[in-house]
């Protein structure tokens, strides 16, 4: 639309409005600020989609909506039901997509999911070296951290280093296990149960799992200790 | 409407080569266009952690074809210190990928 070669009679409209071609009015992501380089390419490309019957509106608005229905919380209710159902748990770490149906999450076809469990002897870390390849259908949308070069290529050759900045110290003696996720599977982390909950519901376990948590960035923290104190006490 | 190939092929060109504990070497050789091995992982040494199965090959699926014939994809787990020149943590820390068999040679 903004490119000067396009001939059509489209100058005196503005964007978004009706201006011969098949697709209705859009709503740009931010009202302030001339779009950007990215926008205007992601703009022309799904215009052309759409004008060429690949896609359609709806189920473009489809798939946004679907991604907006991905949160963090939906992860956390998977790790709190693997922290009090044992037999969840085992069937979790054997076979990811089976175990999440039982709770009537589906993850699609585009990829694989393995969870990778913390223990008291390894912590595990999940990055993407090659793009930005992220456990979305379970996530949600990416932190934006996570797709920078920074955490892209020093996580891989710096772990400890990077998980310091998170405020994650791990002891020498627990092993830290990076995990590229370079080609068909993503990764979620279960990350370990803190202590000082014992006896508490799915519900209020969830409540306390954070999304770097799952990433592998964090731990859990404590009921009685949040991850602030703790950072401000190492 | 488009087609969406499903990532993971129904059976694989031919059986895995690698199994579990296998000692492998991703190979060395550069590319050109789109590949999933990570540069600082091309002639690394590490061992076979898991087989995922067969999954349509990227390399092709890249450039709109179909993917086939299947590669076998593997988790493949590296010692930290085998890959970087002095990687600052213990020696127990490990780093895993997945990669495609077509870039694995078997290694002592």
């Amino acid at each position: 639309m903004h490119d000067p070669e396009h001939h059509h009679d489209e100058h005196e409209h503005s964007h978004g409005a009706d201006h011969g071609h098949h697709h209705g009015p859009f709503q740009k992501d931010h009202d302030t600020g001339p779009a950007g380089a990215y926008e205007v390419l992601e703009e022309a490309i799904r215009s052309l989609l759409i004008e060429k019957g690949v896609l359609t509106a709806q189920e473009i608005a489809a798939q946004v909506d679907l991604m907006d229905s991905r949160t963090p919380a939906l992860g956390a209710k998977v790790v709190a039901r693997a922290w009090v159902d044992p037999g969840f748990k085992r069937r979790l770490l054997k076979d990811t997509r089976a175990a999440l149906s039982e709770l009537g999450i589906d993850i699609g076809t585009l990829a694989e999911f393995r969870t990778v469990e913390n223990t008291p002897k390894v912590h595990n870390v999940i990055v993407c070296t090659l793009c930005s390849c992220y456990p979305k259908m379970l996530l949600g949308i990416p932190p934006a951290w996570y797709k920078s070069l920074a955490y892209r290529s020093r996580t891989v050759i710096d772990p400890r280093g990077v998980l310091t900045e998170f405020g994650v110290e791990l002891p020498k003696d627990v092993e830290v296990c990076v995990h590229d996720s370079t080609a068909d599977l993503r990764y979620l982390v279960l990350p370990m149960r803190p202590k000082g909950t014992r006896g508490w519901s799915e519900a209020e376990l969830a409540s306390l799992i954070t999304r770097d948590s799952m990433i592998g960035t964090a731990v859990v923290a404590p009921p009685s200790e949040p991850a602030s104190r703790e950072r401000a006490a190492s | 409407m488009v087609k969406r190939w499903e990532r993971r092929a129904v059976k694989p060109a031919t059986a895995a080569r690698f199994t579990r504990g296998d000692r492998v070497r991703v190979a060395a050789r550069p590319v050109l266009g789109h590949c999933r091995t990570p540069w600082y992982l091309r002639g690394k040494t590490g061992v076979v952690a898991a087989v995922h199965g067969p999954f349509r090959d990227p390399e092709l699926l890249a450039y709109h074809k179909p993917g086939l014939p299947a590669r076998v994809l593997y988790k493949v787990r590296f010692k930290q210190g085998d890959l970087w020149g002095r990687y600052l943590g213990p020696a127990s820390d490990q780093l895993e990928a997945d990669i495609y068999e077509h870039w694995l040679e078997p290694a002592k």
